[in-house]
């Protein structure tokens, strides 16, 4: 994928944010709209936000967008050293960017929870790990919610 | 509305020269098998299941005495895992004394009535859905076999005329969907044939349980007809007709659907 | 409300195993309109906490997205027997508990 202008800025941010350690940073994501990026601000601070670690499981074509099933798997070992303090999910279009917080820890075992969630329309979801040594790591995927025919009027 | 276009979309179709054709019965298909996956995974889990909740409902309030006459459910019916398996699957069933069939939203209110001496419970409100759920899912696994009383006969030839019926701004009769199209799509969600193998069931859509009188309900405003009112006779004659159709079919109470 | 709570009864020492927790919630956005105009106002779970012997092991902060009549799976450590215990607490002073246990051999 080429370069755009707004992803050299922000990678030229990032590495300016992270000083002399040569990591790819990325801001959130492009085209993300200011809501979603207060949100995650909210829960990083400041901190830079790499991509991988985290994997979003969403049925490919969502068949209803009020019960979206939806399972979030950060890749660690869960130990007492090296384990995911929390996983923060966001969403792009519906009215409030925040989906949920989860809290976990070393007794968890496995860096997996899984929920149902409400997605207004077709949208990026974000979700965020923080590791136990206080990086983030985040995955954003596209999520297609088809429009079913014959619903009820809206209430 | 992209919605309105599809289903006028699928009016022209529908108005294309076709033979209403009834399902055969080897053909006959639960709305379970035009799910994806992750939906099917969510009814086949009872700990995931969302409907399984007023299950839960229902056999407390089934043992629950109520009303001036201070008898429960239990008081008459026993456990209801024996005295109400399969009744569902017969359900809406000819009551003699009415001359006319009750589904079973009507049965439980019958029975409150006229033995607990209870106040009705209204359609669509929790503790009915949750006992017509619990009683319903009594029959899981049940072939249907609603319609086989001789003097429901009439009742469900009157709902079978109902299906064939257009209605509404759109023209559409049941039939040009369920009948005629199943398979195929509209508005990005397949057309499924319409049987009612679940009720009461959890609709992802709604996000709540509900009856198939509701859902009859929003397909007729979906083709932009008047709606029959709930308990009306006209709806129990098509809950009849359907569950007629899918004879055979095994019940899924509490089933779920997108 | 009723809830529905699967956890294994029985796990080895040091088995990950699966809790699912479903809960009756109706999870109201506060954004929807009622047919005449009116707000309906909202109300949800906000917050979902699972203790294992007495030690917060799972929370999560719950927001108008999740679907109504919550449901959570997340995993735990079979440390030692004794009991799971599930606290929902939302708007309005919604508050509901639920428990299993578990036999660690």
């Amino acid at each position: 994928m080429p370069t755009t202008r707004r992803q050299f800025l922000s990678l030229a941010g990032g590495v300016t944010a992270a000083g002399t350690i040569p990591i790819v940073t990325l801001r959130p994501l492009r085209a993300t709209p200011a809501m979603l990026n207060t949100a995650i601000r909210n829960v990083v601070g400041e901190a830079p936000i790499r991509t991988g670690k985290v994997k979003v499981d969403i049925p490919p074509l969502v068949e209803n967008g009020n019960t979206v099933p939806m399972t979030v798997t950060v890749a660690s070992p869960m130990t007492a050293d090296d384990h995911v303090k929390s996983i923060h999910v966001f969403n792009e279009k519906n009215p409030q960017p925040n989906i949920a917080n989860f809290y976990l820890g070393p007794s968890s075992g496995r860096a997996q929870v899984a929920t149902r969630i409400r997605l207004a329309d077709t949208q990026k979801v974000v979700a965020i790990a923080r590791l136990s040594d206080d990086t983030f790591w985040q995955v954003a995927v596209d999520v297609v919610v088809t429009l079913a025919a014959c619903t009820e009027e809206m209430n | 509305m992209s919605v309105w276009r599809a289903i006028a979309a699928a009016a022209l179709v529908a108005a294309a020269p076709a033979l209403a054709g009834e399902i055969p019965p080897d053909a006959r298909r639960s709305g379970y098998s035009f799910m994806g996956p992750d939906t099917r995974a969510m009814q086949d889990d009872d700990t995931s299941n969302p409907g399984m909740l007023f299950v839960l409902d229902g056999e407390q309030l089934w043992g629950k005495k109520t009303g001036s006459a201070e008898k429960a459910c239990a008081d008459c019916h026993g456990d209801a895992r024996s005295s109400m398996k399969g009744v569902a699957a017969r359900y809406p069933a000819f009551d003699k004394t009415l001359g006319r069939p009750v589904t079973l939203d009507q049965r439980i209110n019958l029975c409150r009535a006229n033995h607990q001496k209870a106040a009705p419970l209204p359609y669509e409100s929790r503790d009915l859905l949750a006992l017509s759920a619990f009683v319903a899912h009594q029959s899981r696994g049940a072939a249907i076999t609603a319609g086989d009383d001789p003097q429901a006969k009439p009742f469900v030839e009157q709902g079978r005329d109902l299906f064939m019926q257009r209605e509404g701004q759109l023209n559409l009769a049941c039939t040009n969907c369920h009948d005629d199209n199943f398979d195929k799509r509209l508005a990005g969600a397949p057309i499924t044939q319409g049987q009612p193998t679940g009720y009461p069931l959890y609709r992802l859509e709604w996000q709540t349980l509900g009856s198939l009188e509701r859902r009859l309900r929003s397909c007729m405003s979906g083709v932009r007809a008047q709606a029959y009112d709930y308990g009306s006779p006209e709806l129990v004659a098509l809950e009849l007709y359907l569950m007629s159709r899918a004879r055979g079919l095994p019940m899924e109470t509490p089933a779920v659907r997108p | 409300m009723a809830a529905l709570i699967n956890v294994p009864a029985k796990a080895r020492r040091g088995d990950v195993i699966e809790i699912r927790t479903l809960t009756s919630h109706i999870m109201e956005t506060g954004f929807r309109h009622t047919a005449d105009g009116k707000l309906v106002p909202r109300d949800i779970i906000t917050s979902f906490t699972c203790r294992y012997n007495g030690t917060e092991i799972f929370r999560a902060d719950l927001f108008p997205a999740i679907a109504a009549n919550p449901y959570l799976s997340f995993f735990a450590v079979a440390k030692e027997s004794g009991r799971f215990e599930f606290e929902w607490i939302g708007d309005n002073g919604y508050s509901s508990t639920a428990s299993a246990s578990i036999t660690v051999e």
